[in-house]
Formats: structure tokens, sequence, C-alpha cells
């Protein structure tokens, strides 16, 4: 039973991961770009939603409800008037740009909040927990899965049943054919990247309420939402999902087996996805 | 007034000069044909009218505005939609997305919709599931054309549009055109197909190198004529 426990709060925790990616795995599906600087961005959304709290006195959550719009703002802005002067044929610049976005975010968060490690305020969800029998689970971790999985919904359905998400498709296929459609890339690519942000914000949150952040915990983010993205397949976001629950359950299993394990675990795991399914378990057929 | 007037248009890529200052005029209900070898600049000049390659404004005239310096996105909006060369499809929707996103810069509720598209080709609407790439070269046409007319575009630009087909197909294809015009399109075609370029058309521009080498209507034009223009010397 012990170890149904373990693989339940495995894949709790791989609903946070999956949180992390999805915002990646939106971005890179659209415009194949790469965001070195999306950890940085969720501990930039932490912070934002840490300062609505003070200043506001607000709830995490309504303060998240209030950061969407400054985060979907930020993200818009950055890729209308950055990131898309980087896309390309070359996958260089944008690499370069957003490591070094990735710096500046580190270094303005440091100068702006200290280095001290921060918590947003869970109040009674902290400790709240349900028992199922031998196995309890916590209702944060809970919440945090199920809000994965309506994001991922959500954008699944932005995605194939919505005219945007038809543009952001075609755009994705082919942005010189696009264009002849009416499609103006550009603006799209700064619509997609403002609703990663979005996610970003909803990913900040958990993070927020269920650990502790300081400004230079944001690469680690990353390569969680990284693996996870390169596991579920590039640009598929049910297999983002999957992706994130698989390095939870595996820092789970490597955890229990031995607690130094737990990151490497889900290291290895990515590893050896990689080695069997190079293209990750759900890779888009024409890509 | 022509309804689109191409004057002095240049185009390079690079340092490239791929056109040297073509001028054609397209009326309302015409269909021109620009026939030439490869490398002639047929696609250039398609590229060029429809945005994707940028001119001087006065380059490119649409009813009497200069649209020669408009980005494409915005070009289809005033009416100007593309059947580009290997049919370019969506491959990530469906066939019936790939027609949907045709009204998507220009929905004006015209003649053309799903219903009359179907209509037009009606495979496509047994194959409306499938991704567009999956479909035969000939029917992946129809859905490259009924997606330019969703639009209902004023000028339908066609490149190459028989390009790889059976003759069988191609007859097909080319039997649609009278309903396009019928409903109030003008057409230009590229062709390297002379025969089926003067049998479509109502004028034919013949391009070599970059220049427009010969024009008129395919009656006044004699083989001898359109072969030292297509290939630079008399037979």
């Amino acid at each position: 039973m012990i170890w149904v426990d373990t693989i339940v709060q495995g894949i709790l925790v791989g609903g946070l991961y999956a949180l992390f990616a999805a915002g990646l795995s939106l971005v890179f599906g659209i415009m194949r770009l790469v965001n070195l600087a999306h950890g940085d961005l969720i501990i930039c959304g932490c912070y934002l939603i840490l300062s609505l709290v003070n200043v506001l006195g607000l709830n995490p959550f309504l303060a998240t409800i209030l950061a969407m719009p400054l985060m979907f703002s930020l993200g818009w802005a950055l890729q209308r008037y950055v990131l898309n002067r980087t896309l390309g044929d070359d996958i260089l610049p944008p690499l370069l740009v957003t490591f070094g976005l990735s710096i500046i975010i580190q270094n303005a968060l440091l100068e702006g909040f200290s280095p001290d490690s921060q918590r947003l305020p869970a109040g009674a969800l902290q400790t709240a927990a349900i028992d199922f029998g031998p196995i309890t689970v916590g209702v944060l971790p809970l919440l945090i899965l199920l809000s994965a999985i309506a994001v991922i919904v959500a954008l699944n359905q932005l995605m194939y049943r919505s005219r945007l998400g038809r543009a952001f498709r075609a755009v994705s296929d082919d942005p010189i054919t696009a264009q002849m459609m009416g499609i103006k890339p550009a603006t799209y690519f700064a619509v997609a990247t403002g609703i990663a942000m979005i996610v970003v914000t909803i990913a900040a949150l958990y993070l927020g309420l269920r650990s502790n952040f300081d400004p230079a915990i944001g690469p680690t983010r990353l390569i969680y939402a990284f693996e996870a993205v390169i596991i579920g397949g590039l640009g598929s976001l049910w297999g983002t999902l999957a992706g994130g629950i698989i390095i939870g359950v595996s820092q789970a299993i490597g955890a229990a087996i031995n607690p130094e394990w737990q990151i490497l675990a889900g290291h290895i795991a990515f590893l050896v996805i990689l080695l069997f399914r190079p293209r990750g378990l759900f890779p888009r057929a024409f890509d | 007034m022509p309804l689109l007037q191409i004057q002095d248009l240049v185009a390079h890529y690079g340092d490239f000069q791929a056109l040297f200052g073509i001028n054609l005029t397209l009326n309302k209900g015409e269909t021109i044909a620009i026939i030439g070898a490869n490398g002639a600049g047929k696609t250039t000049l398609m590229r060029s009218i429809c945005g994707l390659l940028r001119n001087a404004p006065e380059a490119c005239i649409l009813e009497g505005q200069s649209i020669g310096a408009f980005e494409a996105a915005d070009i289809v909006t005033l009416g100007i939609a593309m059947v580009p060369e290997g049919r370019r499809l969506f491959p990530s929707l469906s066939v019936e997305e790939n027609l949907v996103i045709g009204a998507h810069g220009r929905d004006t509720g015209g003649y053309w919709n799903l219903k009359t598209v179907y209509d037009l080709f009606p495979i496509l609407k047994e194959k409306r599931d499938a991704p567009g790439t999956t479909l035969s070269g000939g029917q992946q046409q129809m859905v490259a054309i009924g997606r330019a007319l969703m639009s209902n575009p004023r000028v339908l630009l066609c490149d190459e549009i028989s390009l790889g087909l059976a003759p069988v197909v191609i007859r097909d294809i080319y039997s649609a055109l009278p309903r396009i015009k019928d409903a109030g399109a003008s057409v230009i075609v590229v062709e390297q197909d002379i025969g089926q370029a003067m049998k479509v058309s109502d004028r034919v521009y013949c391009l070599m190198e970059g220049r427009v080498t010969l024009s008129g209507n395919p009656s006044d034009l004699t083989r001898d004529n359109i072969h030292a223009a297509y290939f630079g010397a008399s037979k």
C-alpha cells in the first residue's frame, strides 16, 4: 500500500510539473520557440501574486485572477517587441535572447525582493487532506492536479475548437501560407505568448502555495517543464500532462527508495524515454 | 478602370533581380494567363501581387487603390486570394478546417461558403474530416482552390494548378473555372501548359527572364511568336 501511496503522491506532484510545462508546450507548439526564461517567468508570476497579496491584502487566488491580465500583457509585449524579432530559420537567436532574459529577470527579482525565500499564504488549504482509506491525499496537491487537467482541457478546446486555435495551428504549420489567409503571424504569436503567460500565472500560484520560492529557482522549474514537454512529445498538450506525471511519479519512486534519489530519478526517467522514444510519447505526426 | 493594374513591377531576391518592370492589366470578369518557362518569374509575379514580396505602392493597383506595399494578410482582406503552387495545405487542419480558414481574413457572406464549395467539389464533403494532406493530389488542389474561394475574392490567382496532376484531373479542375468566374471572380492563371492557358484565358502574357515578351488575345497569337517569346528564339 505504501507503493500505491507513493505513486498517487507522484501523480499529484506531476500536476504541478504539467502546469510548469503547459505554457512552454503551447509556445513551442505554435512558433517553435524554446523560451529559456520560462522558469524565471513562473517565479516572476509568484512575486507578482505575492506583491498583490501583500499590497492589496487579497487572497492568493483572487490575486492570481488580478495577475492574469498583467502577465498576459507582459507576454504579449515580450513576444511582440522582443521575441518576434528573433524568430527565423536560425534557432540560436531566440535561445540567446531568452537566456539573457532569464538572467535579467533573476537579477531584477533579486534587486527588488532580496534572495530570501518567500511563500504565498495558503491558510487552511496547506494542511487540508482527504482520507481515501489507507491513502491520504492533500487538498492542495489534488487541486493542483485538477487545475492542470482543466488547463490542458481548456488549451485543447482553444486549439481544436476555436477560430483562434485554428489560426494558431495554421500559422504553426506554414506561416507564409497563413499570411495568405489573412493571418499575421507576429500578432498571433504575441497572443499565444500572452495565453502561455496566463498558464504561467496559474503555475506560479500553485508553486508559491506549495513550496518556498526565491529569485534563483526559475532554471530548475524550466528543466522540469522541458522534460515534461519532451517526454510528452513536442507540441502535444496531453503529452505534456503525461510527461509531468511521469516525472512526478519517477521522483516519488526514487525518493521512496532513497531520499537522495528523488530529483535524479526524474531525470533518469526522462533520459530513458528519450532513448527509446526520441520524439516523445505522443509526437505530432507531421513534425 | 481595370480591376487590377500592375505597372513597372520589379522584384528582387537579395541581389538577384527576378522581375524587370512588369506591366499587365486584369479587367473585371476576365481570365488572363501568364505563361513562361521555369525561372521566367511567373511565381515571383504571383507572390508580388499577393503581397508576399513587397513592392512600390503604385506597382499594384486594385480598383484605383495602391496596394503594392501592403502585407499579404491585408491584401487578402481586399479581395485578392491565391491558390499557391504546390497547394500548401495546412497538415494539422482537416479538409473542412482548411476550407474554413480561407475565410479567416475576409468573410464577406458572398456566394462562396462551405456549401457552395462542396457543391463545386462534392468529393471534399466526403473527405471533410480527413487531414488535408492525406488526399490525392487532385483532391488537394480542389481544397486549395476551395480555400481561396472561401474569401469570395475579386481576383483569384492560380499558380500552376495543373502541376503534377493527371490530364483527367486537370480537366476536372479547370472545368470549375467558368462557375468561379460566374460567381464574380476575375482570374489570373499561371501555367506552363501553353495549350491549357490558351484554352481558358481571354488574354495571355508570356514571361521570359523576368520580362513580358509577348501579350495578346489567344486567337491573335501564332505558334511561332509564342515559341519565340517563350524560349527567346525563332523556331
